[in-house]
């Protein structure tokens, strides 16, 4: 029984499972990876996804205009960004709750919303499979990589473009400065609201699209808490991926390859209990954290409020 | 001051998510006009939403019939997405303590909230499913539905229409009516040929539509051509088949118009059969120690074919007989 995963079919249906899987992960966990660097832990990940996701189904349905829908969705997490940076860089409120607080909003809101204006569960068309020419021709490999939807491809584009943002410009060395040490950024003039306000404003955009990857291109339905708990496994991932951007996507593939290996193991009938598969992501995830010897250090000011002195 | 600022910015904001989640949609106003007699008031206290076209739904669309039927002499209350079981029991309680005649907690994980709030309202009737313990109080009915029968029905059409002779299940946590209902599937599909391979997914959540998706992909990748499951996560898995080209088997709700190419059938609850039920053991004084079960027998499940798919008469004949058969007992639905 055991033998037979290690068929052809079982091996790509992996693969390219865990590539679609994976997507939603790295636009939110990338997102929230610029706000920690920053200084900021926004754990309303989950509620900007979910208003995402609704936004970006309604604006579909309504103009069948996918971008559109996209536009609306990086708007909506805008927002709730632009809330989130407000609350706990202006107000200094304690970013836990905070967040706990814009999931609760988000929650709350699609589900409102999606009663008042939707009404029942519908399909939308959303954005379609593109075969990468000549590559999605390869066999195997163009199958695996190269027949995607558009926003599949843009989430693992948007891995090397943070790693170079954040590390190879002036942008990406100003946040890393406020997040290890804000008073001496300050000293040197750089604005230290000004960034936590842009990286939480970005988080909140990568939200929606994450939200907005599952509403629209990856299920194109629209259905109560359906990101059930993927905003909080993201930021469980910037940990993981130890706040750097390949980092993100090797635990965020692996999380979701052995999610798509679990599912395998229960159609092909392995005889391990259903519960027990199931727990199989979480529980590789755990162990890879405690045992992985490069131990990441996270922003020493992650979560400290800024309060400039005198 | 700005402590106080904050302090009264966070409150604001956290007043207004609960606003939003705790809203009740359907609470209906009190009849008006030359009325003598007073309404008969239900409420309905339910984990997800009303249009979840899936648990939830079932009961709001029973709720909808009834006050159909009976105009100004219902009233009736719904507190949806009562997904946290403490809020439930504080909902339950509250309606209870509002007069509410009749108080339904439409979740079996409800039943210890039931159990601890019934004997402090010794006027009022507490209706809860799905289950069949009653706990031996007198104000609580408890009901359920047969979901294996309808399951049953609709392996029998998924066992004759397949050619790949592999069908796939995805399931959210295997327990209740879920399990029943796969159960139930997985026997009728065996009843046609038993060399059919059901290939039964628990996916372990009942709101990872993601998840769903994929899995309904992988069943799809193994070469199931027919597919069916249950909660309201499966609209994932509807999509997975329509995109493929395949047939699905719907429960709960109606899901023949999400999908009517792909929606063979489903398995629709009525409540209000067993509704009506204990609203006349109510007007006739009767508080509780009833258990209801919802059965294609009693109609309080119905199996409905969706028009759009063409099904042959053998097809057709066969529901028939099969359905007969579970009415007067020849076909006996075996457990696993």
């Amino acid at each position: 029984m055991i033998s037979d995963l290690l068929s052809a079919t079982v091996i790509i249906g992996i693969i390219s499972s865990g590539i679609r899987l994976t997507t939603p992960y790295l636009f939110a966990s990338i997102g929230e990876m610029f706000g920690q660097r920053s200084g900021v832990l926004n754990l309303g990940v989950e509620g900007q996804m979910l208003l995402g996701s609704f936004v970006a189904f309604y604006v579909t349905l309504k103009t069948s205009n996918l971008w559109l829908g996209l536009l609306a969705a990086m708007g909506v997490g805008a927002l709730m960004g632009l809330a989130m940076a407000f609350v706990t860089v202006n107000l200094h409120a304690t970013q836990g709750i905070s967040g706990i607080g814009f999931y609760l909003f988000g929650m709350g809101m699609s589900n409102l919303l999606f009663q008042k204006l939707v009404g029942t569960v519908e399909g939308v068309r959303g954005f379609q499979k593109i075969s990468v020419p000549l590559l999605g021709k390869i066999p195997v490999i163009g199958e695996i990589f190269f027949n995607h939807n558009a926003l599949v491809y843009l989430a693992f584009l948007l891995v090397p473009v943070a790693w170079f943002v954040l590390n190879k410009t002036t942008l990406g060395l100003k946040i890393r400065a406020v997040g290890e040490n804000p008073e001496a950024a300050d000293s040197l003039g750089v604005s230290v609201a000004g960034i936590r306000y842009l990286t939480v404003i970005m988080g909140g955009v990568f939200s929606g699209i994450a939200g907005a990857s599952l509403s629209v291109a990856l299920l194109n339905v629209f259905q109560q808490n359906m990101t059930a708990g993927q905003g909080f496994i993201a930021v469980a991932l910037v940990y993981f991926g130890s706040w750097k951007p390949f980092g993100i996507l090797g635990g965020a593939l692996l999380f979701s390859m052995v999610n798509a290996l679990q599912l395998w193991i229960q159609v092909l009938g392995i005889p391990i209990p259903a519960e027990l598969a199931v727990m199989m992501p979480y529980i590789l995830t755990l162990l890879v954290l405690t045992l992985s010897v490069s131990k990441g250090r996270g922003p020493s000011a992650l979560t400290k409020v800024f309060e400039r002195e005198g | 001051m700005k402590k106080v600022f904050t302090l009264v910015s966070v409150l604001l904001v956290v007043a207004m998510f609960l606003g939003a989640c705790a809203q009740t949609p359907e609470a209906e106003s009190p009849a008006t006009g030359g009325e003598t007699s007073e309404p008969l008031r239900i409420a309905v206290v339910s984990p997800s939403s009303i249009n979840d076209l899936a648990f939830t739904q079932s009961i709001s669309d029973a709720l909808i019939v009834l006050k159909a039927e009976m105009g100004d002499d219902l009233e009736y209350a719904f507190t949806e997405n009562m997904f946290v079981v403490d809020d439930a029991a504080a909902a339950i309680r509250d309606y209870a303590t509002k007069g509410y005649d009749i108080v339904i907690a439409h979740g079996s994980q409800y039943g210890s909230s039931v159990q601890e709030i019934a004997p402090d309202f010794p006027e009022t009737v507490f209706a809860w499913g799905t289950t069949v313990d009653t706990f031996g109080l007198p104000n609580v009915h408890a009901y359920e539905a047969a979901s294996d029968q309808g399951g049953y029905v609709n392996g029998v059409m998924a066992g004759m229409l397949t050619k790949s002779k592999i069908i796939g299940v995805v399931g959210p946590i295997e327990t209740g009516d879920a399990k029943l209902y796969v159960d139930g599937f997985v026997a009728g599909v065996k009843s046609v040929d038993p060399s059919i391979d059901v290939r039964v997914t628990y996916i372990g959540s009942f709101s990872d539509v993601a998840l769903a998706a994929e899995a309904a992909t992988t069943h799809i990748a193994a070469g199931a051509d027919i597919l069916t499951g249950s909660a309201q996560m499966v609209v994932g898995a509807i999509g997975k088949a329509e995109e493929a080209g395949l047939y699905w088997f719907g429960t709960q709700a109606n899901q023949n118009a999400f999908a009517p190419k792909t929606v063979v059938a489903s398995q629709v609850y009525h409540w209000e059969v067993i509704l009506r039920e204990i609203i006349s053991l109510h007007a006739a004084g009767i508080m509780g120690g009833h258990t209801f079960s919802a059965t294609l027998q009693n109609g309080g499940q119905v199996i409905t074919i969706n028009p759009e798919i063409e099904l042959s008469e053998e097809i057709k004949t066969k529901v028939e007989e099969v359905i007969a058969g579970i009415n007067d007992g020849s076909i006996v639905i075996p457990k696993p």
